[in-house]
C-alpha cells in the first residue's frame, strides 16, 4: 500500500473542501472497497479524508411518504430497517443478497454506490486495462470475460457495476443528494448517476472532484409486488451473474406499472422503459413476460464466455415475473 | 517499553515467541505479560512514512499505538498489540478468519484502518472468555468438534457470537421467508448468515450444530 495521510474532518463542508483542494485526496466510509484496492495499489490515494464521524447516518421519513437515506447509513442497518423491511422490500432483499454479514455492517449507502468493478483485469495491475489506466486497452474484450456486460459495454470496456443495492434503487426510482466543495447541493436521479465506458471508462459518474454524497432519497413506495432475485455461482456471499429488481402490480390478471431493473449485466443499474411498456395491460403469462425480456435485452450481445448472461437474464426474468403476478 | 511505545530492545517474532515460552516454563506469563513482549511490526512507522496515534479499547484495556497510517486493524491487534488470535487469511475481506466485534458489531478487521477507530471498543477471541470460563460459543465449538485445522475458528467463534446478537435484534437475512416478522435461526438461517465465514477444511455441519447449540444459551 503506498503511504497516505490521514484526516477525520468534523463537518460535511470541511470534508469536501479537504478532497477539493488537496491532490490525491479521497473519501474513505466503510473502506470495505476502497482498502482492498488500495492494497492492491489499484487505488493510491495520498490523503485519505475520513467521513465516518459525520452527521449522515440518519434515515428518515420525508414529508411527501418516501425515505431519506444517510450516506452513512450501514448496509446492515438499512436492511434491517422497519420501514424499508415493510415499504421497500426490494431493497432490503437486494442488501441482503450483496456481500457478508461483517461487510454489510461496514459497508455504506454511498460507499455502496461508488464501488468499483470488480472485473479481474481491473483489479490486476499487471494487464492492461482503460479503467485503471486510460488508453491502456481492455483485457477483458478477447480475454477471459465470463463475469462482463452484455448490455451498455463499449469497445474499450465492459466492466459490470457490482451493486445489489443500486438496482433496487434504480427501479425504486432514487434520487442522489450531494454537495459540491463550494457547499451548494445538487440532487441527480440515479437514472443519471453512472455513465456508460464509451471511450472514457474511467470516468464512472456524475460526481466532480470533491462532490460528496450526501443521502439518498426513495419515493414513497410503489404499488404492487416487490422482488429481488440474484443468481450467482454460489448460494451467498458472490457478485450477480445476473439480477431483477421488479416492482409489478397485477389487477384482475394484467400487470400494471411493472419496473424492472437488471444488475450483473451492465456498466450500471440496467433499466429499459420499452420493456416496463410491454407488460403495462398485458395479461400475466409466458408471451408477455418473454417480449420484456426480449424489450430488455435490446442491443445486448455476449463476448463469448459470458453469452450464456442473454438466456440467462430471460429466464430470471420470466421466473420473477410469474411470481410476482402469481395470485394468492 | 520507553513513553512513545517503541521497544528498546526489537526482537523478531521468533525471539519473542520463544520468549514467550520460556517465561511461560517459569509460570510468570500471563495475558499482562505477554502484552509487554514486543512482537514483530512494534518497530516504529518506516522512515518518512506518515504515522498517527491512536487510542483503542481491546478486550477492555485501553491502548494507545503510533502506527503508519496504513496499519489495518488486523496487523495493529496482530503485530502491535500481540493479540495473535484474530487471523490473516486472504487480507482481502473474502474468508472472515479476521473477524472481530467492533463496538459489538462483526466486521472483518482486514478491511478497516486502525486510525479510523481512534476511541472504539474491539473483542477479539482473546477477549470473549471470562477468566478460566468459556464463552458459551467456545464451548459448544469444542463439544460439537466445529473445527479441523482451527485457523478459521477464531474469526467463526467471534461471528457468530456477532450473528446472534443480530439475530436477536430481530434483523432479517436473504434467506428470512417474511421480511416483516421476527425471523427465526433454523440451520438454513444460521448458514447464510455465516456465509462470510469461509473453513477450508469444511467442518461446516459441526459449525453449524455448535452455534445452533450456543444459540439456546444465555450469551
Amino acid at each position: 500500500m503506498k503511504p497516505f495521510t490521514y484526516e477525520r474532518p468534523e463537518s460535511a463542508a470541511d470534508a469536501v473542501r479537504a478532497v477539493a483542494t488537496k491532490p490525491g485526496a479521497k473519501f474513505i466510509a466503510g473502506g470495505t472497497n476502497l482498502l482492498d484496492l488500495m492494497k492492491l495499489e489499484v487505488e493510491t490515494p495520498t490523503h485519505l479524508v475520513d467521513v465516518n464521524r459525520l452527521p449522515l447516518g440518519e434515515v428518515a421519513d420525508t414529508s411527501d411518504g418516501g425515505l431519506r437515506i444517510g450516506a452513512l447509513v450501514r448496509n446492515s442497518d438499512l436492511a434491517a430497517h422497519p420501514r424499508v423491511r415493510r415499504d421497500y422490500g426490494v431493497l432490503s432483499r437486494a442488501l441482503l443478497a450483496g456481500a457478508s454479514g461483517q461487510l454489510r455492517n461496514k459497508a455504506t449507502t454511498a460507499g455502496n454506490l461508488l464501488q468499483r468493478t470488480r472485473c479481474y483485469y481491473f483489479y490486476d495491475v499487471t494487464k492492461p486495462c482503460n479503467k485503471r489506466d486510460p488508453g491502456s486497452g481492455c483485457s477483458a474484450i478477447g480475454g477471459f470475460n465470463r463475469i462482463h456486460a452484455i448490455l451498455g459495454g463499449s469497445d474499450d470496456c465492459i466492466a459490470t457495476h457490482p451493486s445489489d443495492m443500486a438496482v433496487a434503487m434504480r427501479a425504486l426510482d432514487a434520487r442522489v443528494e450531494t454537495i459540491r466543495p463550494d457547499g451548494s447541493a445538487e440532487t441527480v436521479p440515479l437514472a443519471e448517476f453512472y455513465r456508460l465506458p464509451g471511450s472514457t471508462p474511467s470516468e464512472e459518474n456524475a460526481l466532480r472532484p470533491g462532490q460528496m454524497i450526501v443521502a439518498v432519497t426513495l419515493p414513497p413506495p410503489p404499488a404492487g409486488v416487490q422482488i429481488y432475485r440474484k443468481v450467482r455461482d454460489r448460494a451467498s456471499y458472490a457478485f450477480a451473474l445476473v439480477s431483477v429488481a421488479a416492482i409489478v402490480q397485477t389487477v384482475g390478471g394484467r400487470m400494471r406499472s411493472a419496473r424492472l431493473a437488471f444488475g450483473g449485466v451492465a456498466p450500471k443499474p440496467w433499466r429499459v422503459p420499452a420493456a416496463e411498456v410491454v407488460l403495462d395491460g398485458a395479461p400475466a403469462g409466458t408471451p408477455a413476460f418473454g417480449a420484456a425480456a426480449d424489450a430488455a435485452l435490446q442491443g445486448g450481445r455476449g463476448c463469448g464466455h459470458n453469452d450464456f448472461k442473454l438466456p440467462l437474464l430471460k429466464r430470471t426474468l420470466t421466473a420473477v415475473l410469474a411470481t410476482a403476478t402469481r395470485t394468492t | 517499553m520507553t513513553s512513545d511505545d517503541r521497544p528498546l530492545f526489537p526482537l523478531t517474532r521468533r525471539q519473542a515467541l520463544e520468549a514467550g515460552a520460556a517465561l511461560a516454563i517459569l509460570g510468570r506469563a500471563g495475558p499482562a505479560m505477554a502484552r509487554d513482549v514486543p512482537v514483530a511490526g512494534t518497530a516504529p512507522p518506516e522512515s518518512g512514512a506518515p504515522a498517527m496515534t491512536v487510542r483503542l479499547t481491546v478486550n477492555g484495556v485501553a491502548e494507545d499505538l503510533t502506527l503508519d497510517t496504513r496499519t489495518t486493524l488486523l496487523d495493529a491487534l496482530r503485530e502491535h498489540i500481540g493479540l495473535t488470535g484474530s487471523k490473516k487469511g486472504c487480507d482481502h475481506g473474502q474468508c472472515g478468519a479476521c473477524t472481530v466485534l467492533l463496538n459489538g458489531r462483526r466486521i472483518n478487521s482486514c478491511l478497516t484502518l486502525a486510525v479510523m477507530h481512534d476511541g472504539d471498543s474491539i473483542t477479539t477471541i482473546e477477549g470473549l472468555a471470562k477468566g478460566d470460563a468459556l464463552h458459551p460459543m467456545q464451548a459448544a465449538f469444542i463439544h460439537r468438534d466445529g473445527f479441523q485445522c482451527g485457523y478459521c475458528t477464531p474469526g467463526q467463534i467471534c461471528s457468530a457470537v456477532g450473528m446472534l446478537a443480530e439475530q436477536a435484534a430481530g434483523w432479517p437475512s436473504l434467506v428470512t421467508e417474511n421480511l416483516t416478522t421476527r425471523p427465526g435461526l433454523t440451520d438454513v438461517e444460521i448458514r447464510e448468515r455465516m456465509s462470510g465465514n469461509i473453513c477450508r477444511c469444511s467442518a461446516y455441519p459441526n459449525i453449524v450444530a455448535a452455534i445452533r447449540d450456543a444459540s439456546r444459551e444465555t450469551l
